[in-house]
């Protein structure tokens, strides 16, 4: 079996050919957005932060915005930046220019304001998208597939069904050779000695238990209670009662292989196998915190309907509750079927995730990127605005 | 994309195609138990007071008889669960009964809290 794929320089094997727009700070998104409107076969990313903040929020936000320059399903990079921003463009340019790839930046206080900066900027992504053009898919073993798993807006069917089907497929990933990545930090809490048990190493369990206290000292450090936060509304009126019943569903769409790395939030997981980035589970930093790890797509497993995309990943979204997949047939991928025999449905669900992965690899549009739903992700920040 | 041909989950599936039966399915289980040392059920049907479900429990089959309703996806008791005691789902604790939990009792934020994410308690970061 195989995928095909578009070979970058660097070695890894993207699922997209996009050159993306990436904004260096909250203040250049509206010339990135135009940019990527003009044109064809350019991705914006955007976001809010990148200025006013401490400097670990800065590290944070240029390491993240490097990391993604690096994501395969990038050709190519042109950095959007206002020119006064606490983040230095040419720190991120540099970054991203180590990946081997091209990456081009526009200045809008230099050329001269909004219309120039938009003018300049599209020429130079058409030139880049027109090169990008010129690379042809090929095929490649299914150990160069790198899958993100997340879930969201969940309820009782994603811990029976969704997640437990995404956790095979997560195997299937590994059992071929490949990487999967799995996270959201919050939704450990309650199950992080189920995870630490499977670390690869003692460093790597303490590791495991370190990310959670620390996630935990943040939302604590507030002083209410964190239900209704986490789990959410939905959550509770779905039938979750405590952040440790989400969590004991929540931990099964990373599968059962050995947890190999921990990684923070915005680094690049290095070598093939399982690994853990740390990041809260909110779809908008979390989808971005698994484009930066490198994935080619993404499996969204999700009881009430959330599914939005990442601009330049492609998300599948499955469900497992019957009435979700009705409801939102323009949004969902995939439905877990529950059979009499559970334990060989979830299986067959995950064989099928799998495949639909390597399908959505090799080109196949998902139902988020056919409806270009997923334009407005963010990056995880620990500290105040300042 | 992967469909399911028939559901045993008690809900209205729409006709999709001429093999898919438009009709409303009768699950033949309404609720299930995760691990056998769990004090829950979670539900796999909007059930009714007074519904009385034949589960297996620990090696045996009981009848527990609901004391309220209880909605899709979520938990009864399946034992008298004292307060501060711990509510038992996967095999793990999910948190800790706040009250008296007769058999058959809905079991949700009413009566479990969580002890994980506790600012209130902790008093929080000044």
């Amino acid at each position: 079996m195989s995928f095909l794929g578009y070979r970058r320089q660097n070695g890894s094997v993207g699922a997209r050919n996009y050159i993306g727009i990436i904004s260096t700070v909250g203040c250049a998104n509206d010339v990135t957005w135009r940019i990527s409107q003009q044109v064809k076969g350019s991705i914006p990313f955007i976001h809010g932060q990148g200025c006013a903040q401490t400097q670990p929020d800065l590290d944070i936000v240029t390491r993240t915005l490097i990391s993604l320059g690096w994501n395969p399903n990038l050709a190519g990079a042109l950095l959007v930046s206002l020119g006064c921003e606490s983040v230095s463009a040419d720190k991120i340019a540099q970054g991203i220019a180590e990946s081997g790839k091209p990456v081009e930046k526009i200045v809008i206080q230099k050329v001269g304001g909004v219309t120039s900066a938009v003018a300049q900027g599209s020429v130079l992504a058409q030139a880049m998208t027109i090169e990008a053009s010129r690379i042809e898919r090929e095929a490649f073993p299914e150990s160069e597939l790198v899958v993100g798993v997340k879930c969201g807006a969940s309820d009782s069917t994603s811990g029976l069904l969704s997640n437990p089907a995404t956790g095979a497929a997560c195997d299937l990933v590994i059992d071929n050779g490949g990487t999967c990545i799995f996270g959201e930090t919050t939704e450990f809490m309650g199950a992080e000695h189920i995870l630490a048990r499977r670390a690869a190493t003692p460093q790597v369990a303490n590791k495991i238990m370190d990310i959670v206290a620390r996630m935990e000292r943040r939302a604590t450090a507030m002083g209410f209670d964190m239900r209704g936060g986490q789990p959410t509304g939905g959550n509770i009126a779905g039938g979750l009662t405590t952040i440790e019943e989400k969590s004991l569903g929540a931990i099964a769409k990373g599968g059962t292989k050995t947890i190999k790395g921990v990684y923070e939030y915005g680094e690049r997981p290095q070598g093939k196998g399982l690994f853990i980035v740390d990041s809260p589970g909110r779809e908008l930093e979390f989808l971005t915190v698994l484009a930066a790890a490198g994935v080619q797509v993404i499996i969204f497993s999700t009881g009430l309907g959330a599914s939005p995309g990442f601009p330049f990943v492609p998300v599948i979204a499955v469900t497992g509750n019957p009435i979700t997949y009705e409801r939102l047939t323009d949004h969902l991928d995939v439905f877990v079927e529950l059979t009499e025999e559970a334990a060989t449905g979830i299986a067959r669900a995950g064989k099928a995730l799998y495949q639909e992965a390597l399908a959505v690899a090799s080109g196949k549009q998902t139902k988020a990127e056919t409806m270009g739903y997923g334009n407005f992700p963010n990056i995880f920040t620990i500290g105040p605005v300042i | 994309m992967a469909i399911c041909s028939v559901s045993w989950l008690h809900c209205k599936m729409t006709k999709r195609d001429e093999s898919i039966p438009e009709e409303v399915i009768e699950l033949k289980q309404k609720a299930v138990i995760l691990n056998s040392r769990d004090n829950v059920a979670t539900s796999l049907a909007n059930l009714k007071a007074g519904d009385t479900l034949e589960l297996e429990v620990g090696g045996e089959t009981r009848a527990i008889k609901l004391t309220t309703d209880v909605p899709f996806g979520h938990k009864f008791s399946l034992s008298r669960i004292e307060p501060d005691s711990p509510v038992i789902k996967y095999g793990e604790v999910i948190g800790i009964a706040t009250v008296i939990i007769e058999p058959g009792d809905y079991v949700h934020i009413h009566n479990v809290v969580s002890t994980r994410g506790r600012g209130d308690l902790s008093g929080g970061v000044k």
